[in-house]
């Protein structure tokens, strides 16, 4: 179903409650739906910019769970399952942190039962 | 403003291919125009999500008959709205036959085919289909005026007299055209929604429905400490249970959307409904939730706003409504481009008849009646206090508490108004918005 291969992210558990609900872990409910993914970003996030922030609410927000706190207090994000809901550049508090756009026509997420 | 000085590709450019678009596209090929429309996904349909359920009825006029072809999952002949508390659950439940034959009422359908479905229905009028293809940002001429789009493909850009933009909740084309002032996290709400496979007649049995009767469910106090809403609704062998999430708030509260849904899953009162539903498809989608308050400029030189891209999304309590929003602008645009371009007046002024359109229909109607609703239904209130408030004052009148005898109605109200934290002058207030809104 999904064109995701090898899954190399880890999301470990941080400071977040577990990404373990309903009898299955995060990666699975993410393959449940296709993405068909495009090697370019479509968001681009300047860790730099989230060295700063307080709030830091895309952590949370993010439906697909894509920004992973460093441990350098900075934030890393992969485009590679993302909804293209835009959530994040909405909660996101801090100018330039979040480039957001849409990815190349015919990529990213294809909903098929929702 | 009849010299056009670009040479055009098409008279009318849609951006989007959801309903709002495809219904521009349709009205504006099936008057003689030459259109396309633009879609980023594979197909139509295929970046779309929704919280269950359609309401078709503008389509009466467009496509005659709709429901004999249109790919719905189930009729809406059950619809219930819930009250939930940790430990309660209070539900007003009603049916009625009549939504169950044509014309119906509401249908559940899944949006790739829907959407998919209608954007058929634009290419058999005449209207060119263009899929895998994102629409970047306006061409404008030197007085500003819109007339056309730059796309992702190579030499992408295409000219037109007016270009329609439904391109949905994020809709970069109406904020490039300046004519949203701001956008804040505050009016938006998120919604999460997982798709479950269950037996068709285990399903029907859950819901007690038969053949393609279904049933929505729309929940309040199901969203723990975010504010928010929460649905269940019933596709043919699939059933769909979701969030909806108010931004500001998802963050805060330091809650991720799948762990809320966990939890109204876990609710003694939807655990038996959706137990051994095995996830197909875990879905995630923006809502412009804040109706009149939120909405842009619709209208500008060579451009017309429809949609969610306009922020035609009707998320009132009871009411919760986008596709026939989306569906009605995406008509009446389509409408006022024939009428312009038939005018030759592409401009502002000649583009008018658009917001006359939508002002004199359900489409601002309902918005301005409803206006205050959106607000309402998601302030700390009603979404933290009432529910617990009510599911108790409703637990007492039903409690046999024997020896001791039944207090009266009234009596429970005020305890539980007090007990609850709620101030009479904010419980009048709250009831007269309500009134003011609904009535």
């Amino acid at each position: 179903m999904t064109d995701h291969s090898g899954d190399t992210r880890s999301h470990p558990a941080q400071i977040l409650a577990p990404n373990e609900w309903g009898g299955m872990s995060f990666q699975e409910r993410m393959a449940t739906a296709e993405f068909r993914i495009h090697h370019q970003a479509h968001i681009v996030v300047d860790g730099s910019v989230c060295e700063g922030c307080s709030t830091r609410e895309c952590i949370v927000a993010c439906p697909a769970n894509l920004f992973i706190p460093t441990s350098d207090g900075g934030i890393v994000f992969n485009h590679e399952q993302c909804f293209e809901c835009g959530t994040c550049y909405l909660v996101c508090n801090n100018e330039g942190a979040i480039s957001w756009n849409y990815p190349e026509g015919g990529h990213g997420v294809v909903f098929r039962r929702t | 403003m009849t010299d056009e000085t670009t040479a055009t590709d098409v008279d009318v450019i849609v951006v989007g291919g959801g309903p709002a678009g495809s219904c521009a596209a349709l009205v504006a090929a099936r008057a003689g125009l030459s259109v396309v429309l633009l879609e980023r996904g594979p197909f139509p349909g295929s970046k779309n999500m929704y919280g269950g359920v359609v309401y078709p009825r503008i389509l009466d006029e467009l496509i005659p008959n709709w429901w004999e072809e249109a790919p719905i999952q189930r009729w809406v002949t059950r619809r219930s709205t819930m009250l939930l508390t940790d430990t309660q659950a209070l539900t007003v439940d009603f049916r009625a036959e009549a939504w169950g034959k044509p014309p119906y009422n509401g249908a559940t359908a899944f949006r790739p085919d829907f959407d998919n479905w209608l954007a058929g229905h634009a290419q058999a009028a005449g209207a060119q289909l263009i899929t895998s293809t994102t629409a970047t940002g306006l061409l404008r001429d030197n007085t500003g005026k819109v007339v056309g789009v730059r796309t992702d493909r190579p030499d992408g850009d295409l000219h037109a007299h007016v270009v329609i933009a439904c391109d949905g909740v994020n809709s970069f084309l109406s904020k490039e055209a300046g004519l949203y002032e701001h956008t804040d996290a505050k009016h938006f709400t998120l919604g999460v929604k997982e798709t479950l496979a269950l037996p068709k007649d285990v399903i029907d049995e859950r819901f007690g429905v038969r053949g393609r009767e279904g049933v929505d469910i729309e929940i309040i106090g199901a969203t723990g400490g975010v504010n928010g809403g929460g649905f269940l609704y019933t596709n043919l062998d699939t059933i769909a249970v979701g969030v909806v999430l108010k931004l500001n708030k998802l963050g805060s509260q330091q809650q991720r959307p799948e762990q809320i849904i966990a939890s109204l899953k876990q609710h003694s009162a939807i655990a038996p409904l959706v137990q051994d539903g095995e996830l197909k498809e875990y879905s995630a989608h923006l809502i412009p939730e804040a109706g009149l308050k939120m909405m842009p400029k619709m209208t500008t030189d060579g451009m017309l706003v429809a949609g969610d891209a306009a922020a035609l999304c009707l998320a009132a309590g009871i009411w919760l409504e986008g596709v026939n929003f989306a569906m009605a602008s995406g008509m009446y645009a389509g409408e006022t481009a024939v009428e312009a371009v038939r005018a030759g007046d592409t401009s502002a002024g000649g583009l008018a008849g658009y917001q006359r359109r939508l002002s004199d229909t359900f489409v601002l109607r309902d918005h301005r009646k409803l206006r205050r609703a959106p607000e309402l239904v998601l302030s700390d209130r009603v979404q933290h206090l009432y529910p617990g408030m009510v599911a108790n004052v409703v637990e007492r009148m039903f409690r046999v508490d024997n020896p001791t005898p039944k207090p009266g109605v009234r009596r429970i109200l005020n305890q539980e108004r007090k007990r609850a934290g709620v101030r009479r002058r904010d419980l009048l207030r709250d009831g007269w918005t309500g009134f003011r809104s609904f009535g």
